[in-house]
């Protein structure tokens, strides 16, 4: 039954929208934002740590949302630590084109673990959803200080 | 305003929905189950049908041409508007203001009524439950003249508490603007005991009537609200035509809302004199087929009878109440004791969004968010809700297909 919602609500998605990782506050991070979807109301605070030489190395969050936004923010914080800030970026480019329907030469090999969340590309509704926390992340990456919405 | 449902015939609502082309879809492979029409309404052919033969046979700007499309247009439009009249029961025609929707005519109020006449310190009263299109315009006119908004509170039902109205109720009170019926909970306000509470006071009111007209039967003048403001595309018509009405002596006393054609006299370059009622309100080429399709709708509705459809409507919300309430985890956003066919729910540690999409794809349509209402879910402390609406078209089966799409969430989500 539904096996096509098992397309967008992955096992993975569950267990994670279930156990959240990372999802605490964090005291000494360098970097926090506050990310809002104003559609549904989602929130999140990404808390980040990096160092001189734009190595991501921690990061954690806490808010509310969705599966789909919780597990997506929950695989982040997973995937990220310990990358360059640059690598973090670019994997999020990729993410963004496959997720928005952009990339009709689907390459999933090229997500990695996160292409549990490629479904959504089937949801136009639902890749904001997906996208908040890495939102975010760039907007602490790029060091602002304001709510960054996905509006 | 209702009648008890056990006095309301059942109707032919197998029969109803053929009037209704649209609900005759598959979505996901599924039979189309809409319970969004307190978003939107779907149209009937009625209304379809009348769109189609105005463009067609009649469209011509209205009020302008001595030829005789412009005639005959401009008599559908203004037969639209008296029908209007009639149906809400307003003393007189020219006080129909044609609008794009609610929202539309809540800010023609605040900018033309509320603006030159308040002052630093004066109070607009509105309540907890307001949709965003009611607390919106009256923050903009607070900023723009010092005024301040004050917010009567609602109970864990979803209830106003009436004795906090009359408490922030004082002579520094301009105006109430008040939801007839709240969009997020279903509520029904007391809006009669309000109007003569509010007046009582010299406080002139303006009720949100959005939700409120597809569902019962209103009368202005019993009401005795000072204005009442309501959409076109919930009362199953057009989308972008809404009406706004206002007493006589009120309108008459207020400036032009935007300036243009249609709603001048006389123009010179040094002075203008304004059109009359209600032209000075409806500046520049109206939705003119959007108007009298509005006024097909009404029709539809009455030869159902408005009655009759708040009593089938009741029967569902009982019914989908009663079922929901045997769900495990489920909690009602919204209780009170008068409410209209909107049911808000949560589901423990199930996001609505979530919830949305999986009903989506057992083809029931749902809304899933804040609706327009962010402070409710604030009170409430839930980041949005999951929320079915019911229809003159909406059957028991439906419900049954709600309450199986519903356990079928919680059995993926585990």
């Amino acid at each position: 039954m539904l096996d096509q919602i098992r397309d967008l609500y992955q096992e993975v998605v569950f267990d994670h929208n279930r156990n959240p990782r990372n999802f605490r506050v964090m005291e000494d991070a360098n970097r926090t934002i506050e990310g809002f979807n104003p559609l549904c109301g989602d929130r999140i605070t990404l808390y980040v740590k990096i160092d001189g030489d734009g190595v991501i190395r921690d990061l954690s969050f806490q808010g509310s949302g969705c599966a789909i936004s919780t597990a997506s923010a929950s695989l982040m914080t997973e995937i990220v630590r310990g990358m360059h800030e640059s690598q973090a970026h670019a994997l999020f480019q990729t993410f963004h084109r496959i997720a928005t329907g952009k990339d009709e030469a689907v390459n999933l090999e090229e997500l990695g673990k996160l292409a549990v969340l490629a479904g959504v590309r089937a949801y136009p509704a639902r890749v904001k959803c997906a996208t908040l926390a890495w939102h975010s992340l760039e907007a602490a990456l790029e060091n602002k200080e304001t709510t960054v919405t996905t509006e | 305003m209702r009648t008890a449902p056990a006095a309301i015939p059942a109707f032919d609502v197998a029969r109803i929905r053929k009037d209704f082309p649209i609900l005759g879809q598959q979505v996901h492979g599924k039979p189309l189950v809409y319970l969004d029409n307190a978003a939107t309404a779907q149209k009937p052919k009625a209304v379809l049908d009348c769109i189609a033969k105005v463009y067609t046979e009649d469209y011509a700007n209205v009020h302008r041409g001595v030829h005789a499309l412009s005639q005959r247009a401009t008599e559908l439009f203004e037969g639209a508007r008296e029908k209007v009249q009639r149906h809400l029961n307003a003393r007189h025609s020219h006080e129909i203001v044609f609008t794009r929707g609610t929202t539309e005519a809540i800010n023609l109020v605040a900018q033309s009524y509320g603006r030159p006449r308040f002052k630093a310190g004066d109070e607009i009263l509105i309540t907890a439950m307001e949709h965003h299109s009611n607390i919106v315009p009256w923050q903009m006119l607070c900023e723009q003249t010092g005024a301040v908004l004050k917010v009567v509170p609602i109970d864990r039902t979803g209830t106003l508490l009436l004795d906090q109205f009359e408490a922030l109720l004082s002579n520094r009170t301009r105006l109430l603007a008040v939801a007839h019926m709240s969009n997020a909970l279903g509520t029904i306000n007391p809006v009669e005991k309000l109007i003569e509470q509010a007046h009582r006071h010299g406080v002139p009111v303006l009720v949100d009537g959005a939700q409120a007209v597809p569902h019962m039967a209103v009368d202005v003048q019993a009401l005795n609200c000072d204005f009442y403001a309501l959409s076109g595309h919930k009362l199953y018509g057009p989308a972008g035509i809404g009406i706004l009405y206002g007493k006589e002596e009120l309108l008459n006393k207020m400036p032009p809302y935007q300036g243009g054609g249609d709603m001048i006299r006389r123009v010179t370059f040094e002075k203008t004199e304004y059109n009359t009622l209600p032209y000075k309100f409806e500046a520049g080429t109206p939705s003119i087929v959007d108007a009298i399709a509005l006024g097909a709708a009404i029709d539809y509705v009455n030869g159902i009878g408005i009655e009759t459809i708040a009593g089938h409507e009741q029967r569902l919300l009982a019914y989908a109440t009663e079922q929901a309430l045997r769900i495990p985890g489920l909690e009602l956003v919204g209780q009170a004791a008068d409410k209209g066919a909107i049911l808000s729910f949560t589901l423990h540690r199930i996001h609505p969004h979530d919830i949305g999409t999986i009903l989506d794809h057992l083809g029931i349509a749902i809304r899933a968010g804040h609706h327009c209402a962010m402070p409710v879910m604030d009170f409430f402390g839930v980041p949005a809700t999951a929320r079915a609406s019911f229809g003159l078209y909406n059957t028991f089966e439906e419900v049954d297909a709600l309450i199986a799409g519903i356990h079928k969430v919680i059995e993926v989500f585990g």
